[in-house]
């Protein structure tokens, strides 16, 4: 809004102070209005207390602006000690004179009220701490407990509008928190006051998985993030995951990487997938998915690819043992530190706090390779709607980070092969996919890989059977029969059939020259009869041509004498 | 900023005396208002066991987080214990002495 009107030469910035909290900075652009209050509201346990300390935490340790924390709640070493385990330590920034804190208390049962007064004691004490610091950043958690302790309605509200009017004068960027009241946002109506930036946090409870929200209900003056977003508090404080900022305008590689198992690579024309590009490999129970994923992640390991294998069915010692058993030594890369496993059930957090769990390992590890398995598993924790949502999330991120991710996939038996609610919900979104299953017949079950699809990379259209044996994955040759392929027995005994064809044509040809040989050689011993013949044909005949040459000569002999 | 009216003793029966403590921010109406009250009030009940102390957080703020100062004026008694705290002008006569305990409720 007032953006617009800024955008000439210089584009206008609304001041902001930056949180520091993980991804509310995105979601705010920025942070919280700088100078002004900001109101945190939400019900009993969702983090506004903890979401306000680390605004002021970070402020100091970060962007070095001293903070003043007035507790209306909690007595100081009671903050203290909750933060610590967070990895806070306010008494060293007490020491260090950049924090605050100041526990108001109020006890009704203290007071009694005789006649007019205001809150001048309040004010003195928060500008005397704000000034002996030179704070820029002031928490107030939560102001709605005077309500409890002081009766007089008219005076504090008056004195209410002064103070956040007082805030603003001393020009440091407030928190307030408030608890949220049954139709408004919060029970004493602070939002009336505070109308700069309202933050509202929920926690909610859905089929016995809790996930928090936080939703920016306004912000003047800027633009923001309007969605509820999921957060995480977890040993770090909070984490806030932003939902829409994900474009899809990430980089592309033409890189291929090596899918690790011989002979899959062959199926694509590539040899392999596209770095970055996701891959899922669905399959029915016991179909080698986990294997085959498995094979991917030694294989990018060999490669000295950082790669995190999220276990969802598995523990981490079971899954190395169990590759052991076909040959994969996957504990070498992780004491290489080229592999993390991480296992736990899905059904220990929300959806969202999967995804938050897995943009902060990849935050910290940098990852290039990433393997779920199974991503189907995260079904059972949340609806379809949200499991969808939560795996565009999840493969937008991966994409971002241009991380190549491998989905394995459990679908039900059924035999139509239709893919079930996780292949729907992920099959538009990956780039490739593959699919292990089962052929049964002839009394056995055998395994056949194919490929559905591979964005932009041709691949092959058969269905090859494979083979798990101690020295890990074969993909055997096609075999087809006049039935189509041939699997297991079926191919074994083709196999033997056509080796017998094989000798007996063998056979046959043998016997066919061993019939030439000896038609030649009757033939030869023909000729020689013939030629014998004609020998002594021509023997008799020159006999009788002698003769008869003979006998001439004596007629012409006995001639010659008649004449004489 | 101190006025005492008599020295800090303690009488035969060992009951203490009457330490109280007035919080105000400069010379405004309601603080003026409020000393000459409890001045009144204190001279007619506690007649020569009292002390009244006036502290200006204008001129020591520090002072105000000890006792948990909110409001001003605000008038604490210090002694006998347990604390009790008056916040206001102090012109509700009633209110004050039921506060101080000097008057039991609806007498």
């Amino acid at each position: 809004m007032q953006r617009d009107s800024f955008n000439d030469s210089e584009k206008f910035v609304f001041p902001k102070a930056p949180t520091g909290v993980d991804g509310l900075d995105e979601i705010t652009e920025g942070g919280f209005p700088k100078g002004r209050p900001t109101l945190i509201c939400g019900g009993a346990g969702c983090g506004k207390t903890l979401l306000s300390m680390q605004f002021l935490i970070k402020g100091i340790t970060e962007f070095n602006e001293p903070g003043v924390f007035m507790s209306f709640e909690e007595p100081s070493h009671d903050l203290t000690l909750n933060v610590k385990s967070l990895g806070f330590d306010l008494e060293q920034l007490k020491a260090d004179k950049k924090l605050v804190v100041d526990h108001v208390r109020v006890e009704r049962s203290e007071i009694e009220e005789a006649g007019e007064y205001d809150l001048d004691g309040l004010f003195i004490r928060l500008g005397y701490a704000i000034d002996s610091i030179n704070a820029t950043r002031v928490v107030l958690d939560t102001l709605e407990s005077l309500f409890a302790g002081l009766d007089n309605q008219a005076i504090l509200r008056a004195e209410l509008r002064r103070l956040f009017h007082w805030l603003k004068e001393k020009g440091v960027t407030a928190v307030i928190t408030g608890e949220r009241g049954e139709s408004t946002l919060t029970r004493q109506g602070l939002e009336e006051y505070v109308s700069d930036c309202v933050i509202l946090l929920d926690h909610r409870v859905i089929e016995q998985v809790s996930t928090r929200r936080l939703r920016i209900v306004k912000y003047r003056g800027s633009t923001h993030g309007t969605n509820e977003y999921p957060f995480l508090i977890d040993e770090d404080g909070i984490s806030v995951l932003p939902i829409t900022s994900l474009k899809l305008d990430n980089e592309v590689s033409s890189d291929i990487v090596s899918t690790g198992v011989p002979g899959l690579g062959e199926m694509f024309n590539g040899g392999g997938f596209y770095r970055g590009s996701n891959i899922l490999v669905s399959g029915t129970a016991g179909t080698a998915k986990t294997t085959i994923a498995c094979y991917f992640a030694d294989e990018q390991c060999k490669k000295k690819e950082k790669t995190i294998y999220f276990a969802f069915e598995e523990s981490p010692q079971q899954l190395v043992r169990n590759m052991k058993s076909i040959g994969l030594n996957l504990q070498k890369h992780i004491d290489e530190g080229y592999l993390q496993i991480h296992s736990s059930r899905p059904s220990l957090n929300g959806l969202e706090l999967h995804l938050l769990t897995l943009r902060k390992l990849i935050k910290e590890y940098k990852p290039t390779t990433i393997i779920i398995d199974p991503i189907s598993n995260l079904i059972s924790v949340g609806s379809e709607q949200e499991v969808r949502s939560m795996l565009v999330r999840l493969i937008d991120l991966v994409k971002v980070n241009n991380i190549t991710a491998l989905f394995t996939s459990l679908n039900k038996q059924t035999d139509t092969f239709r893919p079930d609610l996780a292949e729907e919900s992920v099959s538009s979104l990956v780039d490739t996919w593959i699919t292990v299953r089962d052929m049964e017949g002839m009394g056995e079950r055998n395994r056949g890989i194919f490929i559905i699809k591979s964005r932009g990379m041709g691949h092959s259209n058969q269905v090859r059977e494979f083979i798990i044996t101690g020295n890990g994955i074969e993909l055997l040759d096609i075999e087809i029969g006049p039935e189509g392929i041939l699997t297991g027995a079926a191919r074994h005994s083709n196999e033997i059939n056509k080796r017998l064809t094989e000798i007996k044509l063998q056979n046959e040809l043998d016997r066919k020259d061993r019939e030439i040989a000896r038609k030649r050689k009757v033939l030869e011993a023909n000729i020689e009869a013939l030629r014998n013949e004609f020998e002594s044909v021509e023997e008799e005949l020159s006999l009788l041509k002698a003769t008869e040459e003979m006998q001439e000569k004596a007629a012409r002999l006995k001639k010659q004498d008649n004449d004489k | 900023m101190t006025n005492n009216n008599e020295p800090a003793t303690i009488n035969e029966n060992g009951v203490a005396e009457w330490q109280l403590l007035l919080y105000i921010a400069g010379q405004t109406p309601k603080s003026i208002k409020a000393l000459s009250n409890i001045k009144k009030y204190a001279e007619e009940h506690l007649k020569g066991k009292y002390s009244i102390e006036i502290i200006d957080l204008l001129k020591s703020p520090q002072l105000a987080e000890g006792d948990q100062i909110l409001a001003v004026p605000t008038l604490v008694r210090k002694f006998p214990e347990p604390i009790r705290k008056i916040i206001g002008d102090l012109s509700n006569e009633e209110r004050v002495l039921v506060g101080l305990n000097i008057k039991p409720l609806n007498k």
